[in-house]
């Protein structure tokens, strides 16, 4: 019986930290949309998809899912030089924004969660912290 | 239903998504030529992002880098200038904006310049565009004053504005974008942001600015209803201060600035959301001042200068505006006030932030992540 009780304890507060984690994804993607639409949607637009061979697509991007580091790393930093998304050259510098650590957690939960990008990373502000320049 | 208004009905769904979804390119159409008369030297290497460039003397070049840096360009010697505010607010486009020398520098070796501040903020993710002077002796900045600064402090990353010009009379004029806020700031004159500015050379507000005697106005507004004005020059020949501003998508304008109008940010634009939907579809208003050219698509345009010497002769009078987006410099010439072509020059050199005339007579750009550039005839 004890063991029973126990499992079933164990699985409510899983999936009660699971619902926590959910909320807490959503709220930070809401609070990424407002970073988005001010810093990003300029240059990447309102749909995600860029501008081809200037400005590359955050909508199902490969270059996104495969270096969720490196684009962290780059909204943090800001980034140069040549890189392929989708088969597409680009060479292009986008600038620091300065953004706060949160700030760049949020926009990264926003990028990956919408316009049809579906990633099971949720971005922590301390995934951000521990971030360097290279 | 008969055929007829089938078709009526037709057509109407046909114009409407027509309106919603596409934006006209407007005319003349951009000319790309094939053959060049010019070539480009690069006079400074290594800069990051370049936001201003001014003359001293054709061989004495102050460059204003956007992270807080100012460099003076001594015969192609670069040296950075020490003394800068310590409150400049690095973030999103804020930073360390337009550098413009005194009309007297010669007499006093003043310069004017304008920085993203969070000066009187509480916290450092929050600032707004503030005007300073300063005497230039050698590379280092003394007797530093503030002349303005715009409030609030916002977190909105966009719409600084921050281009300095003077008129022969004795007055400063600069602009502070909307700082995002297009539905409080650009209609409002006791509101700071979406203005050109007119102040006297000490920063003191002249006595004939037209809200002056207007309560609760913000007295150093000489224009608004503006976006975000990134280019401004003087036109000497007309005595004339011309501004060009970022539309949203589509909608970038060239204005001649009038004394106290309304430039229709935004009740009037020929842009729209960066989401595609209206912002409004009216581009005239009776209160409100229609641009002299406008952009669609968005060139996302930064600097202006008209071309007053004889350097490039074909080139004389024409406006030279640099282009973010397209990386490219047009090349506009104007006839009765009229746009009657453009061209592009210096195809594919990179994000173009600014273009000036040199007192020589020569154009030179400043580009994102290269340096300046000097335009030469062939």
């Amino acid at each position: 019986m004890k063991v029973i009780i126990s499992i079933f304890l164990a699985i409510n507060i899983v999936s009660l930290s699971v619902f926590i984690q959910k909320k807490e994804l959503m709220q930070s993607i809401e609070r990424g949309k407002s970073v988005y639409d001010d810093f990003c949607i300029q240059c990447h637009l309102h749909n995600g998809k860029g501008v081809e061979g200037i400005y590359p697509p955050l909508a199902n991007s490969d270059y996104l899912t495969k270096n969720i580091d490196k684009s962290i790393r780059a909204v943090k930093f800001g980034m140069k030089g040549p890189i392929v998304v989708n088969g597409i050259k680009y060479d292009n510098v986008m600038a620091n924004q300065d953004l706060l650590n949160e700030e760049v957690a949020d926009v990264m939960n926003y990028i990956l969660h919408s316009w049809g990008n579906k990633s099971k990373e949720y971005i922590t502000t301390k995934r951000v912290d521990s971030i360097r320049i290279k | 239903m008969t055929l007829k208004r089938f078709f009526f009905l037709c057509a109407n769904i046909y114009l409407f998504s027509f309106s919603v979804f596409a934006q006209v390119e407007n005319t003349p159409e951009i000319k790309t030529p094939i053959d060049v008369d010019y070539t480009l030297e690069k006079v400074v290497d290594s800069l990051i992002i370049p936001w201003s460039i001014e003359f001293i003397t054709e061989n004495d070049i102050l460059v204003s880098e956007k992270q807080g840096k100012i460099y003076r360009i001594k015969k192609g010697i670069k040296q950075e200038v020490i003394g800068l505010p310590k409150d400049i607010y690095s973030r999103g486009q804020g930073g360390l904006l337009d550098i413009a020398i005194s009309p007297n520098f010669a007499k006093e070796n003043r310069i004017y310049f304008t920085t993203a501040s969070n000066l009187e903020g509480e916290n450092r993710v929050a600032g707004n565009t503030a005007l300073y002077t300063a005497i230039l002796e050698g590379n280092t900045l003394i007797d530093l004053q503030l002349l303005y600064k715009a409030i609030p402090n916002t977190r909105k990353g966009h719409h600084f504005g921050s281009r300095i010009v003077f008129d022969e009379k004795g007055y400063l004029y600069f602009s502070v974008g909307d700082r995002g806020e297009r539905d409080i700031n650009p209609q409002d004159i006791t509101k700071d942001g979406g203005k050109i500015y007119r102040v006297h050379l000490d920063g003191k507000i002249p006595e004939d600015n037209p809200f002056i005697s207007k309560p609760l106005a913000k007295k150093a507004v000489y224009s608004y209803g503006h976006r975000n004005p990134q280019g401004m020059v003087y036109h000497k020949e007309n005595k004339e201060v011309w501004v060009h501003e970022h539309g949203p998508k589509g909608g970038d304008e060239i204005n001649v600035i009038q004394k106290g109008k309304n430039y229709g940010w935004p009740k009037i634009t020929y842009g729209k959301n960066y989401s595609g939907t209206t912002i409004t579809n009216d581009t005239i208003h009776p209160n409100m001042e229609p641009p002299l050219y406008y952009w669609v698509p968005s060139i996302a345009p930064s600097g202006m200068a008209f071309s007053t010497s004889g350097r490039y002769p074909k080139w004389k009078g024409n406006l030279f505006v640099g282009s973010l987006k397209f990386q490219y410099v047009e090349r506009i010439v104007l006839k009765d006030r009229k746009v009657v072509e453009r061209e592009k020059i210096a195809v594919d050199i990179g994000r173009v932030r600014d273009i000036k005339e040199s007192p020589d007579g020569f154009l030179y750009i400043a580009v994102e992540q290269k340096g300046i550039f000097k335009i030469i005839k062939k």
